[in-house]
């Protein structure tokens, strides 16, 4: 067993240390997220040195690397600075749905425009009042004899309103037997008519990018708009979840490595009775525990990223990684904020937006209560 | 039995105040959190109400009612969704010094505008390098003829733009023991050489306005001094119980709040085959261990506000109620959004705004690790 990167993989890892140090800024980080703008500059720049799509093929603008690879990318920008790497990590959110159930066509219409930072992308699944159930989606698509008509409300979808394309969940098919086989997922245009988004407004993380309630209105869409198989949406958004959850624990790792750093950095500094923080033996417990904990996220995630890339998916892993991965996060960042004390509930000291970054990470894509259904589900089965 | 004893008194008090935010609070608070302050028209409107300064004693201005009314104002206010209007520090924490350890004349001209909301207090304790290590304070005073000087920066102060009267913690330069080297100032608004700084940008807060604040050859009556001179950490310590109580007090109820929003949201939001969340089983459980957890607060709370009023010595145990209600806050916030999920992390949800707001819990008045230094070095440990 080999728990050493490769030598192309330290070179990305490197390489894009070297890219935060030349482009990553505190004040405009912290100046964009306020004001709700996003780093246009910056991405172009990530995009440039292929940072965007990695695991794309290269054929569509990729490097025809694996998902372990956009992990390392992924948890170095998060590292640096949390806002600013979720802000880039998440341009093309949704987009591995076409990667993975996209026909050519669609791969080369959607693909390249999303690694080259020309559009963005938007998974429109959420509803209203859903919670956690994806099986509860009321959105439809009616077929037609040209293609279907989308029909239906998804709440704040991440990107909604900047997004070129949706990848959207609708229900096809309301007499399947089981919830599962009624759902199917396409692909649309953001621009057709009948779309209109009404901003969600602010939120606990990525305020660069935009939020809105995505209304589809009898949106006409071509045959070529279904994504994957009918009847298979329920599974395909599964599938893409398993992906994304081991991103999103790369995300949590390089958040928490973060947050880590400018703990120690400022306990290394920071005096109070006669000694640096980093004297008081309470001091010493909190790094040990925070240290640990980095370790067996950091663990997890590449696991679960190198299992992905041998082409088991392992659903059940990718969840405990995330899991795992998010409640370190939280757990790191939190105890930062409380090692700067009142620095650290101010938003010039940063510890706090990576606790912000890290809850966010922590509830999407399924809070702890959805990983731990997916993990049962794997080890004892569905609960009928 | 009750541990503590509302009367209809306090309870028709606590209908008159929620029915005040309900009509004049609530309505603004949006826009209070957008401003990043809240107007002065508001706390006028709370002292015109009688909602302010409910403890202070009647023959210099207050109300005189008991420290149940206190905890109701914290309780409706914590209602609010907001903490922009914080009265409990005004008014149980700030004004309390001016009541114990002002002369006559101090109580005579400052506690009547304290009462009515025309007068709004901040206390100046912590600064730059001087957090957990208040004997680390760099501002000084000196006194120079009648007169006080005051030199030093402040900063993280709660009301801080706000504040028409700042209690300053300073420092005799000439004292060598420096446990034995604090005085407590009152600076009024507009005294040359007192300017505020930046208003500070939080993760929470939104609606208050936490500033720093400067004091540049700042001129003072020497009459403003509060108690005796170098007894500035006695006076602190004296007053820390119940300090330290209003924090668990306002603990306690942002986790009652945030409980009962959960509750709601798992009764109402239903699975795909139309079963309420809260009939889950794992989430069920879940909503009990919170609810227990609440509870146990709750008597932890009212044992301590009983004791207290009763005029008892529960530093020790006041310190562990910080420590430990402001904990509990964390661990239930972060559960509840665990529970309501991704639509939890949109400002709109407004539950989220409790999660942000409260993390500053166990940071503010004594950091959770020095309630615990406390406890230990009271406990013989």
């Amino acid at each position: 067993m080999d728990f050493t990167l490769t030598k192309s993989q330290k070179e990305i890892q490197k390489a894009v240390r070297d890219f935060v140090k030349g482009e990553f800024d505190k004040d405009m980080g912290l100046d964009l997220e306020k004001e709700r703008a996003y780093p246009a500059e910056v991405l172009a720049a990530a995009c440039d040195l292929g940072f965007i799509g990695i695991h794309f093929p290269e054929k569509y603008a990729g490097a025809d690397l694996g998902l372990f690879e956009n992990c390392l990318i992924g948890e170095e920008l998060c590292r640096k600075d949390s806002t600013l790497g979720l802000a880039l990590m998440l341009t093309g959110y949704g987009a591995e749905c076409v990667l993975r159930f996209g026909n050519d066509a669609q791969k080369e219409k959607y693909l390249p425009v999303v690694a080259e930072g020309k559009a963005f992308s938007a998974a429109a699944f959420l509803e209203a009042g859903q919670g956690f159930d994806l099986r509860t989606v009321q959105a439809t698509a009616r077929k037609e004899a040209d293609g279907w008509v989308i029909s239906g409300a998804k709440t704040l979808v991440l990107n909604g309103g900047s997004a070129g394309f949706y990848v959207v969940l609708c229900r096809t098919d309301d007499a399947a037997p089981t919830p599962d086989g009624r759902l199917s997922m396409f692909v649309v245009d953001a621009d057709l008519p009948g779309i209109s988004c009404q901003d969600a407004g602010r939120r606990m993380s990525c305020n660069m990018l935009s939020a809105a309630d995505v209304t589809f209105d009898s949106v006409k869409v071509g045959a070529d708009a279904l994504l994957g198989t009918e009847g298979k949406g329920f599974a395909q958004v599964n599938a893409y979840f398993n992906e994304l959850r081991v991103v999103l624990a790369a995300l949590a790792v390089g958040i928490a490595q973060g947050a880590y750093e400018k703990a120690l950095d400022y306990i290394k500094q920071r005096e109070q009775f006669g000694k640096k923080l980093v004297e008081f033996h309470i001091t010493w417990h909190k790094v040990a525990d925070m240290a640990a904990r980095i370790e067996c996220a950091r663990t997890f995630a590449y696991r679960a990223a190198w299992t992905f890339d041998q082409g088991k998916l392992d659903a059940g892993l990718a969840a405990m990684a995330k899991m795992t991965a998010a409640k370190t996060a939280v757990a790191v960042a939190y105890e930062a904020i409380q090692l700067y004390g009142g620095y650290g509930f101010m938003t010039e000291y940063e510890v706090e937006h990576f606790y912000r970054d890290a809850k966010f990470i922590d509830l999407f894509c399924g809070a702890v209560g959805v990983q731990k259904d997916v993990i049962a589900g794997t080890i004892v089965g569905k609960i009928k | 039995m009750d541990i503590l004893h509302y009367t209809e008194a306090h309870e028709a008090f606590r209908k008159r105040l929620r029915e005040f935010c309900e009509k004049e609070i609530t309505p603004h608070v949006e826009e209070w959190e957008a401003n990043h302050i809240v107007p002065k028209s508001a706390w006028k409107a709370m002292g015109r109400e009688g909602f302010l300064c409910t403890n202070a004693p009647a023959a210099y201005g207050g109300h005189g009612l008991d420290f149940l009314y206190s905890v109701i104002v914290a309780e409706e206010l914590a209602r609010t969704n907001h903490t922009g209007l914080a009265a409990p520090l005004h008014s149980d924490i700030v004004v309390p010094y001016i009541v114990s350890y002002g002369s006559e004349e101090i109580k005579k001209k400052y506690i009547p505008g304290c009462t009515s909301g025309d007068i709004i207090t901040a206390v100046a304790m912590t600064e730059p390098d001087a957090g957990s290590d208040v004997a680390a304070m760099t501002t000084i005073a000196v006194e120079e003829g009648d007169e006080v000087v005051i030199n030093g920066s402040k900063t993280f102060i709660t009301n801080g733009i706000n504040a028409d009267l700042v209690v300053v913690a300073a420092k005799d330069p000439a004292a060598e023991n420096p446990h034995q080297a604090v005085s407590l100032y009152i600076v009024e608004d507009g005294t040359p050489g007192f300017t505020r700084g930046r208003h500070l940008e939080k993760m929470g807060f939104h609606s208050q306005d936490t500033a720093e604040l400067f004091f540049t050859n700042c001129r003072i009556p020497k009459g403003n001094i509060l108690g005796e001179k170098n007894s500035g950490f006695i006076m602190l310590m004296e007053k820390l119980q119940q300090e330290r109580l209003i924090c668990a007090v306002m603990a306690q109820f942002a986790v009652e709040i945030m409980v009962e929003a959960v509750v709601g949201y798992c009764k109402g939001t239903k699975d795909t085959t139309g079963k309420p969340y809260s009939k889950h089983q794992a989430v069920n459980f879940q909503l009990v261990e919170m609810m227990t957890d609440a509870h146990i607060g709750r008597v932890f709370m009212e044992k301590l506000v009983a004791d207290h009023m009763e005029g008892k010595n529960v530093v020790r145990e006041t310190c562990m109620a910080k420590y430990w209600h402001t904990d509990l806050t964390q661990k239930i916030s972060n559960q509840v959004l665990d529970l309501i999920g991704e639509e939890a992390t949109a400002e709109r949800s407004l539950i989220l705004r409790g999660w942000r707001d409260l993390r500053v819990l166990p940071i503010f008045a004594g950091t959770n690790e020095i309630m615990k230094l406390v406890v230990g070095k009271m406990s013989g440990l």
